[in-house]
Parts: structure tokens; sequence; C-alpha cells
């Protein structure tokens, strides 16, 4: 088959026949993270057709869905009985997949709470390099039997096998929640107060900077408690504007609205502590920043094709994943070559079927 | 040439690696090392070491797998499914010796530690900063973090924040063929598969943790401790399932049953009702107004389950002591008996109360005392099935009511181990979980780490039929 093409199996019988019949195949949720591309001469797998949730009794907060299910509609199901995923799985009103939000390994602000996606994932189905379908963790909360496939398959970005089933645990919904904005005159004082915020013991659902020096934090808990969480956070911030009708903010950044059409959007895992070297490095070039998860993570759109960024990355000894824009290598900054990695690739792909490791 | 020639060979290249002292191969001193917190197996190992710097653990690891020699890594030896039990004629490899926190960074909220350092001196070393290591196996003062690792070990508080496989940020290894490999790294995001999350829970069975770095959280301002007394076990069972449906998220729910609560009474007056077929315990934990909030709520819910004695903790020493009882009780429970085995298999949180009844029934039907005392919050029992092991046939008889517990579970659409892993016990077990596609796939995972299978050979996965009849022959 050539190149470009894209088969879309309509049961797991049939995504195996299609991984074992072609030599390079590389699978596909919805394609929202437009720079995550198939590798030279792989054929896409569509897992859109697998969808749908199997199993999900809101009593016992877990739920059981196919790989190609929208989150959006996960989300919906567990709205009704009080329930979410407490990570603000990203790019979910434009569609992305349980699955692809697994293989991509991306989270969004709300993991500074309780985790991200690899957090929250408990078993997984999936289709290995010979065409196999392995199953590995389970569907109660806790379970130590085996390895832990599933936690593998978050960020392994479809190379490491087709994920066509998941099950996550997912949290009581917060009844209510508040949003404050805190502006400092530069991006070190701002960068002083997440740090602040990092060690201290408020409860805080999402803590992001976003230069040139506003912190935005978001709290959630119960009604009655939240006027008087709110009140001596404000203590503590020495001020920050409570914002109202907050929900719309807070989507934007899930759904990466800020970043211009066209730029490309890398995913950079940080410290807190390192952030300041990275903005100082960041803040002469043309990009938009947002630094997320209280400083372990900085989103960096780029106008252009990365490869300055990349050195820059490299330079300051960090990795990045390209997420959005135009199609390239997924991985860029500092090169990991590890003698672990490529023995799970070797494993579970020995033929090579999912394109090399890049 | 006799065996003892052979042996002694053999060793001559691990001893040029030690210095007197730290390599012990007499049987008196191989003693203590001949078995685990489960101590219906027993296995001699050729030789203990006792390293004290990584390059020495690798240098052993590279010297076994030259010569084909097995090993296993030992932490403090409480694994409860035979873990750290030694292979025949392997070599331990006791890590206790490399007990350094390397690097405490209380701003950036995390440790870096070597394997063998004590989970609880993680927690005092971080709390001058408000910070601790969330992960609290009732074993926490003498278990080792390397331990933690390979069976990705939980705990009372494990509920709101996971296990301690969300809570490593990156390792050092040695895999079992000698080569040593680093992945993760100091932030909570990364790019890539989550290698991290494979390795936690491998059993040790990829190779070695030299140097673990682990995520640190800020204390929480207030908890709130409630304690609620049952008439049956069963009603507290499914009380659980009641507060888990509230939408409260408390930091800790679990059960105590009759035996358990004399025993812990016993051992360390914490101060239970006496009287209590069962006891439920749940700890709030957050900010002060939010859990004073959270408390009205979860009283109510807990009087409507039909406690008929509900307690708060009245101050921290009063928490302190309640907490006592709690993860003194396995010792306190062994107190009771001259031996036990323990499961910790997981049922859906809503099918508790049947699974409780359940396990009642086959303590009757097998004549065995079972106590129960577990993280009820997340479905993870811990019967303790109490046997004396001089009594013919009595050791065969808990192990029959294990393996219909365990069964009992999968049944239940449940896991046969929530946080003490396979071990030597329960691999049998992981085929009735798995397929043996899924069980396939892990082996050429172990096998890409370990060729020679030299690391914690025979552990996890299962044997077939005819060699398991052969070994306990
Ligand atoms: C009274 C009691 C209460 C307990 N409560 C709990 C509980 O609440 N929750 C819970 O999860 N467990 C509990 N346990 C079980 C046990 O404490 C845990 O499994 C613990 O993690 C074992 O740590 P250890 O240092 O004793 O490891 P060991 O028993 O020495 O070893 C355990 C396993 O880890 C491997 N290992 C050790 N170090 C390394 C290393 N550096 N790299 C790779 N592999 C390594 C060993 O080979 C072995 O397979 C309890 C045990 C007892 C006796």
């Amino acid at each position: 088959m050539r190149t470009g093409a894209v088969l879309r199996p309509s049961d797991v019988d049939s995504l195996r026949e299609a991984v074992r019949q072609q030599p390079r195949v590389w699978p596909r949720g919805a394609g929202t993270k437009t720079a995550l591309a198939p590798p030279e001469g792989a054929v896409v797998v569509e897992v859109s057709q697998l969808r749908g949730v199997l199993d999900y009794d809101p009593a016992e907060f877990t739920f059981t869905a196919l790989a190609g299910t929208p989150v959006r509609e996960v989300e919906e199901l567990l709205g009704r009985h009080g329930q979410y995923l407490p990570f603000d799985p990203p790019l979910s009103a434009a569609g992305a997949t349980l699955g692809g939000t697994l293989a991509s390994g991306l989270s969004g602000p709300g993991r500074y709470r309780y985790g991200g996606v690899r957090d929250f994932v408990l078993g997984v189905r999936f289709v290995d390099g010979r065409g196999e379908l392995v199953r590995a963790g389970g569907k109660v909360v806790k379970n130590a039997a085996g390895f832990d496939l599933a936690k593998l398959m978050a960020g392994s970005l479809g190379r490491l096998g087709v994920v066509v089933e998941l099950s996550f645990k997912v949290f009581p919904a917060p009844r209510a929640r508040a949003s404050l904005r805190v502006d400092r005159p530069g991006f070190e004082a701002a960068w002083g107060l997440l740090r602040a915020l990092y060690t201290s013991s408020f409860d805080l659902e999402a803590v992001d900077l976003v230069p040139p020096g506003t912190v935005w934090v978001r709290v959630a808990g119960r009604p009655e408690s939240l006027p008087t969480r709110v009140q001596r956070l404000r203590a503590f911030l020495q001020g920050g504007e409570v914002v109202e009708g907050d929900s719309g903010i807070w989507e934007e950044v899930r759904e990466f609205r800020w970043v211009p059409s066209g730029w490309t959007l890398v995913k950079v895992p940080v410290t807190p502590r390192r952030v300041l070297d990275l903005e100082r490095e960041l803040l002469p070039t043309a990009s938009l920043r947002r630094y997320s998860a209280g400083g372990n993570v900085a989103w960096v759109a780029w106008p252009e094709e990365p490869a300055a960024l990349s050195d820059l990355l490299e330079r300051l000894d960090l990795r990045g994943l390209r997420v959005l824009g135009p199609p390239g290598l997924p991985f860029l900054g500092r090169v990991d070559s590890d003698g672990f990695s490529s023995r799970v690739k070797q494993a579970l792909d020995p033929v090579g079927r999912f394109g090399p490791y890049p | 040439m006799t065996e003892a020639v052979d042996r002694a060979r053999v060793l001559q290249g691990l001893r040029a690696l030690y210095p007197e002292g730290r390599i012990l191969t007499r049987p008196a001193e191989l003693a203590a090392y001949e078995s685990d917190a489960l101590t219906a197996f027993r296995a001699r190992p050729l030789a203990v070491v006792l390293p004290e710097t990584r390059e020495e653990v690798v240098a052993t690891v590279r010297w076994c797998h030259r010569h084909g020699v097995p090993f296993v890594a030992r932490g403090s030896g409480t694994s409860l499914s035979g873990g750290s039990l030694p292979v025949p004629e392997g070599i331990v490899i006791a890590l206790n010796r490399l007990n350094r926190i390397l690097r405490l960074d209380p701003e950036e909220r995390i440790a870096v530690v070597e394997p063998g350092v004590v989970n609880l001196d993680v927690s005092r070393a971080a709390a001058p900063f408000g910070l601790y290591y969330a992960p609290d196996p009732s074993s926490q003062p003498v278990c080792t973090i390397g331990g933690n690792v390979a069976f990705n070990s939980g705990g009372a508080h494990c509920l709101k924040y996971g296990m301690t496989s969300n809570h490593v940020l990156a390792l050092e290894v040695v895999l079992a063929d000698g080569e040593v490999v680093r992945f993760g790294g100091e932030s909570l995001e990364g790019v890539g598969p989550d290698l991290v999350g494979l390795f936690v829970g491998s059993e040790g069975l990829f190779g070695i943790a030299l140097e673990v770095t682990l995520r640190l959280v800020p204390k929480p301002e207030a908890y709130r401790t409630v304690l609620a007394a049952y008439r049956s076990l069963e009603a507290a069972g499914d009380a659980v399932a009641q507060v888990v449906a509230s939408g409260l998220l408390p930091g800790a729910v679990e059960i105590m049953d009759r035996l358990s609560i004399e025993a812990a009474e016993a051992a360390v007056h914490a101060g239970y009702p006496e009287d209590a077929a069962a006891l439920l315990l749940v700890e709030l934990e957050g900010e002060e107004p939010e859990v004073e909030a959270e408390l009205v709520e979860l009283l109510e819910v807990v009087r409507a389950s039909g406690a008929y004695e509900v307690r708060l903790a009245r101050d921290e020493a009063d928490r302190q002591r309640i907490w006592k009882g709690r993860k003194g009780a396995f010792s306190a429970v062994g107190r009771l008996s001259p031996d036990y085995l323990v499961q910790d298999g997981v049922v859906p949180r809503t099918r508790l109360g049947i699974a409780l009844a359940e396990i009642e029934r086959l303590s009757r039907k097998y004549g065995l005392r079972v106590a129960n005392v577990f993280h009820a919050g997340d479905g993870n029992l811990h019967p303790l099935i109490l046997y004396d092991g001089r009594q013919p046939g009595q050791l065969q008889r808990a192990e029959e009511l294990a393996g219909e517990i365990l069964r009992l579970c999968i049944r239940l659409g449940g896991s046969i181990t929530g946080e003490h892993g396979v071990g030597m016990e329960k691999r049998q077990y992981l085929a009735e979980m798995f397929s043996e596609q899924d069980l396939e796939v892990m082996r050429r995972l172990r096998r890409a780490m370990d060729p020679g299978e030299i690391a914690n050979r025979g552990k996890m996965f299962p044997v077939p039929q005819q060699l398991e009849a052969a070994a306990a022959s």
C-alpha cells in the first residue's frame, strides 16, 4: 500500500490484521496533535472506528472505553454523574481521543493537583508489533500484578503498539471553582510567586505562569468553604483578582487557543527552578510561552520550523515534544538514547513495524 | 570435584570485590537472609554481599551475569510475597548500606536517594521543610525505597495521590546484564514513553535500582480522622462504597475487623471501641476550611451507614495513636498465631461487602482464623490467614484458602495483588489474571533486560506445572 494511505479498521481483529499486513504502521486517533506525523513510508491506521464506553459504573469511579472514543464524550458522561478526569486532557474540544491522549502523554493545567494522564490510566489493551492483542494492568484502582505496560504506553507516540482499549480511574468533580489572576511587575517576581505556591500547603488545581508577569491559580472544592479559601489565598498572594466565569479561560488553555495558527507548539518538561533559565533564553525570541503545572512544563509556541528552538533546548539540557503545527520529528532538544528504551522497543516491536524510535 | 570446592571456585571472583566481612557465606551468617516476611518460604543462597557503593553493586551484577549466577536484590526483606526470597545457590545483594539521601531539594520538591534508604527516613528528612514522601506502607519504619520501587508499594494514604509509581520521577538502574541506564527526569512531566512507570512494579526482574528520584509533597495543613464502629464487617465494607459515592475524596479509608482490633488494642492501646465487629477509619486531609466542611458531610454519611459509634480524633496525639494501632496491626495479629499468610487482592469497591462476607465463609470452611485489616478505600483487601506451621497440613490449608481468596478477587473483576507484588507466592495465579499471550509479552520484556534470566529468577512468572510439582517434592 502506498504511503499516505489511511486504514480505518472497524474492529480489533481487522486492526490486528492491518498491523500484520503492513510493513510500517502508524496509529492515529483524531489527529488533533497535528505535528505528530507518520514516519516515512508508514500506513496510517486510524482507530476512530473503535469507539464507545464499554463499562462505567459511577459508584466504582472507573471506566473502560475503546481507544477511539472522544475524550469529550467521556467527560460529558462523567459530568452527568458528578465525576471528571482531573488532568484536563488537552484538545478535547478539538476532538482528541482517549488513545491519542495517552499515547501522546499530554495533560492539561489540572494535572497540577492529582497528576497527569499516566497517573490515571489503570489498564490497556494494545496490539503489539507482531499483531498480537495484549492486555496489561486492570480495571480496579489499585493493581500491582504484572508489568505496568499501561503506564509505558503514556507518551509512546504509537511506536510501541496500537492502544485499542483503556481503563481509567476518575475522581468526584469539585462542586465549586474559582480562578485568581495575579499580576507582578516582572517575570522574576511572578516566578518567585509560583515557587512560593509550589511549596505551600494550599491545595490548588492549577498554577500557571504567563510572561511577562501573570500567575493564574485555580482552586476547587466545596462551595461553602471556597470563599474563605480564596480569601486566605489572596492574603498569601497579597492581592489577586478573582475572575468570574473562568471556565472559558481554562478551556482556552486546554485547547491551546492562544497558539497562533500555523505555529509549532512544543511541550518542554522543566522544573520550577529552571523555568527562569528557560524564560531568559526564550525572551529574545519570537516565541510565546506558558509555564504550567506549577512550573513543571513549558508550552512554547514557535513561529517557524523549530530547529533553533531545538538547539536552544539542547543547550539547556532540556527535551521537547512537538505537538501542534507542521509535522516533523517529534523530539527536540537533548537526545536521549538509553539502553532501556531500545530494549523495550525490541521486545514490543521486534521488526520495527511502528517505525524506529525517533 | 566436590561441591564445596566447586563453590569456592565460583566465589573466588566475587570475594575479590569485597573485603572480609562484607561477603557472607557461612550458614550461620546466611540464616537471616533465608526468607523475607513470608516465612513459609526459605532458601539458602550461595552468598550474601553487602555493597556500600553503587559501583560495587554494578560489579556484582556484572560478575553474576558473566558467570550465569542468579541474584536477588534485597532491601529490608519485608516482602510479604516472597519477593526477596533468595534463589537457591544464587547471590543476595543486600542494599541496606546504600542508605544515603544524596540530595534533598525542598524548592524543587524532590529527594534523590540510594535504594537502601528507609521509606520513613525520606519523610523525616523532608519534614523541616514542611514536605513529606506520600506513599506510606505500614512497614515504612523499616522497608526501603528500592523494595517500594520493585513492588509499587502502597499504603493507607494512597487514595488521593497514588502509590510509589506516582511518586518516582527518575531512576538509575543496573540492568541484569550489567548495563547502567538512567531514565525519567526531575520534572513531573516527561516526553517519550513512561519508562519509570514500567520499571516501578517490575519486581526486581529487570535489574537493580541504584538511585531513585522521588517527588515530595507539602504536608496537608489539617487532618480530620474519624473512627466508626460497626456491628458487622460487611456493614463496614458497604459503608466504604457510601463514603466513596458521596463524592468525598479522603486521604485514607481503612477497615479493621474484630480480630485485628483486639490484637492492635492489646499491642498499642489505640483506644479503639473493643466491642466492634469492624472499624472504619476515614481521614480527611487538606486545607483547614475544606476539611472542616467535608467533615460535616462525612459524619452524616458515616452515621447513615449504620455505624453505632462515631469518634473523632481529639488532637494530633490521638490521631497518631489511632494510626499506630492500624499500622502495627499486622505484627499485632501476628502475635496471635505462630504463623500467618497475608493476601492483598483487590476487588471493586462496590463489591467489598460481598468479598468480606465470602472471606468469613471461607474462614469457617477451612477452620482457620482470618483477620482483615486493609486499605478499603481502594478495595485492597488484606486478609491475614492465621495458621500453625508445626501442625501437619495447616500451611497447605492456609495456602488453599489464600488461593480461594485470590480467585474470588479475580472473579469479582479485581486483581490478585494491589501492592505486595506477585513474588514467589502468587506466580501461579498470574496466569489466571492474564492470558498466555499477555504473559509472553511480559516475558519478552524481561528477557530484553535480562537475557540470562538471572535477576530474581523464578519470581512473578508462572512456572510450568511439572516444574512446580518437581520443586515441591
Ligand atoms: C508488617 C508489614 C506491613 C506491610 N505493609 C505494607 C503496606 O502497607 N503496603 C505495601 O505496599 N507493602 C507493605 N508491606 C510489604 C513490604 O513492606 C513492601 O513490599 C516493601 O516495599 C518491601 O521493602 P523491602 O525494603 O523490605 O524490600 P525487600 O523485601 O527486601 O524486597 C522486595 C522486592 O524488591 C526487590 N528489590 C529490593 N531492592 C531493590 C532494588 N534496589 N532494585 C530492584 N529491586 C529491588 C527485591 O528483589 C524483592 O523482589 C508490609 C510488610 C510488613 C512486614
